[in-house]
């Protein structure tokens, strides 16, 4: 459980995020607003790249904020970013490997917990494969492999399905599904592709200038008339239903 | 461990036996000190690769560094009496405490900015050195004697006990080198080289994988200057009798610019480099009478034509280019207008150098300026 409690990030006169309590609970949560809600802020922030001016991360039971940016993925904290940053130079299976010596898990445990991050995902391509011969739905599906590596505790997904067509975000949509299960990691996803929030989230939190406006179980909040002003247009008038049937 | 691996490690060996063994029998001695500086300053442009190449780092502070290690290697060998070895390792020490603290700035700054840093601490070392000289058994930090000018009896700076003559001494930096060449495989196929490409990729990616940035920026300008500070002792008991006057600052910029040519991604391309930048000025002055002045216009020029078609050097480029021209002899592929002109390019390189030597210097330069014109369109 990650509980989010009056989190304020400001950048001179400019407030991304601008006191937000909010708590993900377990399995895989969404978190969607417009673009420029405060969504990729909001993961810097728990990556550690943004020090927020006021408020607390609390992630199972731990002050968030408290650790070194570089100390939060051998606490168990991984991301993946909207432009995908998987690295060329290496195969695939370094790739992943990187990210296990990073985590703390022991040596002994990389070659088996690496390829069956990698099989996890569903990747056909050989481990030994550099990542720069690979093409847009690989490096993704490399992505989530090094998201899942070496017992991860938080996993932040930023737009894991930008740039996809449709048929390949279903099947993303499956694995993404699976993590929790599998890894008992909670899951946050930050996606524009309603489908795909639908499909893995129990629950979601929405956020627009840099404010919660809903929480809860996805179907109701993607019903919700804030959060349907929010990406139809700002505080437009909402026009009366007498009115409109005239 | 894998079979290709086996068969590469075999055929390295081979090679550096044939090295070690043929090549003295076979090359007279100016021919051999030239080949020792070969391999001292392939050490120097591998560290330039592990920092450009692996981290992303650009240092043009190489020479420099390879002065100091130069500088440090004479004072230590007139102070001391320690076996060789350890006057490697304690030369390579110190030089990587100051190489790290040159590179304090790269966890800052990147980019243009740190090469400017690197190449005004190369300034600055270059004037240091000018005022002080390199040390000639004389007394106190300086260790330069009162008579000031360099007489005969200038003991030079003592060589390994195995290895005092021109051939043997060869032979002695050949190995110091493979094993630094050693080193520096080690670190890039295990944690260090991941967490380096991983940097490169995308510093704040790194940070996310859980990689201490810091850490490991020091750690990789660490490695490249101890290298390069073991290459700079061999270098003073190689010379002998070190000088400033010998080491400028643009030397560091010809490495940086022939590690590029040769290839910084892997280590035959800083072996590539160090015979761009000691073989070839020996030729052209020693063998075939050119000014070898000449050789900037050619690595400037070679410099642009690998940057446009080939980042990853020579060494990566050059078969490539061998294999598509002979496929266009063959006409067994069509092949394209661009790797047409990534040839013709190559070609008028090679060809400029041969005129220079051959015909005259002019046309020599025309043709080899021909190239990075041809790379230029080959990139369209």
């Amino acid at each position: 459980m990650v509980e989010i409690e009056n989190l304020t990030v400001r950048f001179g006169g400019v407030t991304p995020i601008d006191g937000i309590s909010v708590v993900f609970d377990s399995g895989t949560c969404g978190l969607i607003g417009p673009n420029g809600a405060g969504k990729t802020t909001f993961f810097n922030v728990m990556s550690g790249f943004v020090k927020p001016a006021g408020g607390t991360i609390t992630a199972f039971g731990e002050n968030l904020l408290k650790m070194a940016d570089f100390r939060r993925a051998r606490w168990g904290l991984r991301r993946t970013f909207q432009t995908e940053m998987a690295i060329e130079q290496l195969s695939v299976f370094d790739n992943v490997a990187m990210i296990h010596e990073h985590s703390g898990a022991k040596r002994a445990t990389r070659r088996p917990d690496v390829l069956s991050a990698i099989e996890f995902v569903g990747l056909k391509a050989s481990p030994k494969a550099k990542v720069g011969g690979l093409g847009a739905r690989e490096r993704r599906l490399v992505e989530i492999a090094r998201a899942v590596v070496g017992k991860p505790r938080l996993v932040l997904l930023d737009e894991p399905a930008a740039g996809l067509p449709d048929e390949e975000t279903g099947h993303l949509g499956e694995v993404i599904q699976r993590i929790p299960d599998q890894f008992g990691a909670l899951v946050i996803l930050v996606d524009h592709d309603m489908s795909l929030v639908s499909a893995c989230c129990q629950t979601t939190a929405v956020i627009d200038f840099g404010r919660l406006i809903a929480s809860g179980l996805t179907a109701d909040v993607l019903r919700d008339e804030h959060v349907m002003r929010a990406y139809l247009g700002t505080e437009a008038e909402v026009v009366p239903e007498e009115e409109a049937e005239r | 461990m894998n079979r290709g691996l086996l068969i590469r490690g075999g055929v390295i060996l081979v090679l550096l036996v044939l090295v070690l063994v043929a090549v003295p029998e076979l090359f007279g001695s100016d021919w051999i000190f030239t080949f020792t500086s070969v391999a001292i300053y392939a050490v120097a442009a591998a560290g330039f690769g592990i920092l450009y190449g692996r981290v992303g780092m650009i240092s043009l502070g190489q020479v420099a560094l390879l002065s100091i290690g130069c500088w440090i290697g004479a004072r230590l060998a007139y102070a001391t009496s320690i076996p060789f070895p350890f006057l490697l390792i304690f030369t390579g020490a110190i030089t990587m405490v100051i190489g790290v603290l040159v590179g304090l700035p790269a966890l800052r700054l990147s980019g243009l900015y740190l090469a400017l840093i690197t190449l005004m601490f190369a300034g600055a070392t270059t004037v240091v050195l000018s005022q002080i000289d390199f040390p000639n058994g004389g007394p106190g930090f300086t260790g330069r004697s009162a008579t000031g000018a360099l007489t005969t009896e200038t003991p030079p700076v003592r060589r390994p006990d195995w290895g005092t003559a021109d051939s043997a001494y060869y032979r002695y930096v050949v190995i110091v080198a493979a094993i630094l060449f050693l080193l520096a495989l080690v670190h890039v196929a295990a944690k260090p080289g991941r967490a380096w490409a991983s940097i490169r990729e995308s510093e704040p990616a790194a940070l996310a994988a859980g990689v201490n940035i810091t850490l490991y920026k020091l750690w990789a300008f660490a490695l490249a200057s101890f290298m390069t500070g073991v290459a700079g002792c061999l270098l003073a008991a190689e010379i002998g009798v070190p000088r400033a006057i010998t080491f400028q600052t643009q030397d560091s910029l010809t490495l940086a610019a022939t590690a590029l040519i040769g290839g910084i991604f892997s280590l035959w391309g800083a072996l590539v480099a160090g015979i761009f930048n000691q073989l070839l000025p020996f030729l052209f002055q020693a063998q075939w009478g050119v000014n070898p002045n000449f050789l900037l216009v050619i690595f400037g020029a070679g410099l642009v034509q690998v940057l446009l078609t080939a980042p990853g050097g020579l060494i990566d480029q050059f078969p490539k280019d061998m294999a598509n021209l002979g496929r266009l002899i063959a006409r067994k592929v069509p092949v394209t207008r661009q790797a047409a002109l990534g040839i013709g390019s190559i070609l008028a390189l090679i060809l400029g150098i041969v005129f220079l030597i051959t015909v005259s210097p002019l046309v020599g330069v025309i043709v080899v300026l021909l190239s990075p014109i041809l790379a230029a369109y080959a990139v369209n």
